[in-house]
């Protein structure tokens, strides 16, 4: 009441510039660092200026080789999420048996559950099958948490889904794959690609379950662990952070502008 | 011989143990505006969906114009429907709307486009078609609902309360409206509403639903004047019930009767007596002025109370508030009583 609403006070200010600074201070080091001269140490400040580690991280090829399986997990592991995300939300909002919250519960549980829980457990119920750890164990790891993600943000538009347009679709002459085409996907398609960025997103950057999945092959962030141990050329690790600090902010970002949008416009409309 | 719009031959919807509709044999004739009237739950909503299609009947057939549709999905039918929601798809616009059933059907994009303004004009909704559902009013989204039904012309166009939602200025208006539309267009409407105002107003026909069966059919003045059963007495416009001992008294015979609060005349001495009359004497036990017209409620021999409306023609609040205790003479027409059944 005293003071204008559009100025903060300056300790309001400084809090949240300290709040900013808390969180994103480590990643400016990291991004500063991965220009500097001297390969072992962390010395500030920097002996020098340089590029040099990009060029020597583009003919790595064990990074490279890490990178293309990232991201390979990561496209499969979110198609299968968003199939799978979709016909489970499908399910649990459109029919009502006995046991629907459960089922809902234990389809959330895997992304409350440790990283390590879900690691050890898979590792021994793989291994116990007699599966070979490849390429899609991992996918399989990762897709027990990237399907929560897309199946809570496609029940959350089903829910605001007026369930009438359905019936009012096949009652004006479409088929269920027309009504599917024309008026399920459009209705849900902002949440399944919020759903499917941040579960890329996920997958991208996860350890602890992938260690527990893998064979042989190791993903971007296993080889920035294993880098982390057996250091050499220590600012190309620098560098691949910064990389994938990159990769991984825009699908978030627009994630984040995807879903403040629709549910600005929706609800409105209902 | 032409087939009746839709036929029901002992069609039943069971839920478990509930009988939503139950044994319901109806026939609805070609171009009528049929009117479904009940309470909720009374199984009207359940028969619009069947013949929908988005609901089957446990047991009994429907027919379209002859035709068994009973088990056939909702987009294999020649049949729309208004939604109580409108429906609309909010991610088109009012256009994509009102084309969608053409589109799906694949009717090229110059016709389509042809017929959508055609209906957007029916409803008074031209120029409309590149706004979406969010930036309409509820009466403009009713319209839309209408126009995109109507564009496929159905045989038979299902309406589920689609007034409920509007504020009453607007839904009379809409009454007057749906109902020349409907004469425009020559199609059968069934309309489902609980309002017994509404049903009265647009109908050609009436059927009046009461937990899960048919208590009635017929005219609205039918419906009105000649109440079948006490339900529909009761639930179609207000009902007074003679029963027991007042009944004998006043036609001599036992049963159940029902007279309308406006048909029954207030006199304070005998006047002269007519063999098309029937007469009872009686106890003013409640007055109530309420402007354009006052409500007694006046006990006659034999026990029942009976509500009468009089018009304040000539009468002040002060004349008729001097009548309560007064012992009165009710009159009114043969004809205007009806022997009812349940």
């Amino acid at each position: 009441m005293h003071s204008k609403p559009d100025k903060a006070s300056w300790g309001l200010t400084l809090g949240a510039i300290g709040g900013l600074l808390f969180l994103h201070f480590p990643m400016f080091v990291i991004f500063l660092y991965s220009f500097t001269t001297d390969e072992a140490t962390y010395s500030f400040p920097l002996p020098g200026f340089t590029t040099k580690w990009f060029g020597v991280a583009m003919g790595r090829q064990d990074l490279w080789d890490a990178l293309m399986l990232s991201l390979q997990v990561a496209s499969v592991a979110t198609l299968a999420a968003l199939v799978l995300g979709t016909l489970a939300a499908a399910a649990v909002y459109r029919s009502d048996f006995f046991g629907r919250d459960a089922i809902s519960f234990l389809l959330v549980l895997p992304i409350a559950l440790p990283g390590i829980v879900t690691g050890i457990a898979l590792r021994s119920a793989i291994g116990s099958m007699e599966i070979p750890f490849s390429f899609w164990t991992i996918i399989i790891g990762h897709a027990t948490f990237c399907v929560v993600v897309v199946y809570n943000n496609v029940l959350a538009r089903f829910r605001r889904m007026s369930g009438t347009q359905i019936e009012a679709s096949m009652d004006l002459g479409a088929n269920s794959f027309q009504t599917f085409r024309y008026v399920v996907l459009p209705n849900i398609g902002t949440a399944l690609l919020a759903g499917g960025m941040l579960a890329f997103a996920l997958s991208f950057d996860e350890v602890i379950v992938t260690t527990f999945t893998a064979g042989q092959q190791s993903t971007l962030p296993i080889w920035i662990f294993s880098q982390l141990v057996r250091p050499r050329d220590r600012p190309v690790t620098n560098v691949v952070a910064t990389i994938v600090i990159l990769i991984t902010f825009l699908p978030i970002f627009f994630a984040q502008k995807i879903s403040a949008e629709s549910s600005e416009t929706e609800g409105g409309s209902k | 011989m032409t087939h009746p719009a839709i036929r029901f031959e002992k069609v039943s919807r069971h839920f478990g143990d509930i009988k939503a509709v139950d044994a319901v044999d109806l026939e609805i004739k070609d171009g009528e505006f049929f009117s479904m009237l009940g309470p909720s739950g009374s199984g009207k909503t359940t028969c619009l969906r069947m013949i929908a299609g988005f609901d089957r009947p446990t047991a009994g057939s429907i027919f379209l114009y002859g035709q068994e549709v009973s088990t056939l999905p909702p987009f294999e039918r020649d049949v729309n429907t208004v939604f109580q929601d409108y429906a609309l798809f909010p991610h088109m616009n009012v256009g994509a709307n009102v084309a969608y059933g053409l589109m799906i059907k694949g009717v090229a994009k110059e016709e389509r486009k042809k017929r959508v303004d055609e209906m957007l004009d029916l409803v008074q909704l031209r120029g409309f078609a590149d706004r979406k559902p969010s930036q309409l009013s509820g009466g403009q989204r009713q319209r839309v609902a209408l126009a995109r039904a109507l564009i496929n012309h159905p045989k038979v166009l299902l309406l589920d309360e689609p007034l409920g939602a509007l504020d009453l200025k607007l839904r009379q208006q809409m009454q007057i409206e749906l109902k020349s539309i409907q004469q425009r267009v020559g199609i059968t409407f069934i309309f489902v509403t609980h309002d017994q105002e509404e049903a009265l107003t647009m109908s050609d026909r009436i059927a009046v639903f009461n937990q899960g069966k048919i208590e009635q059919i017929g005219t609205p003045s039918d419906v009105y004047e000649r109440p079948a059963t006490s339900f529909v007495a009761g639930f179609v416009g207000t009902s007074n019930l003679i029963h027991g001992a007042s009944a004998k008294r006043i036609t001599g015979e036992e049963g159940t009767y029902s007279v309308r609060p406006e048909k029954i005349r207030l006199a304070y001495a005998a006047d002269s007596f007519s063999p098309k009359m029937i007469y009872a004497n009686g106890t003013v036990r409640d007055v109530i002025y309420l402007g354009l017209y006052t409500r007694y409620l006046v006990e006659i021999e034999g026990g029942d109370t009976l509500v009468i409306i009089e018009q304040n023609l000539r009468s002040t609040s002060m004349d008729v508030l001097k009548l309560r205790g007064q012992s009165v003479r009710l009159s009114w027409e043969k004809d205007h009583m009806t022997k009812v059944g349940g």
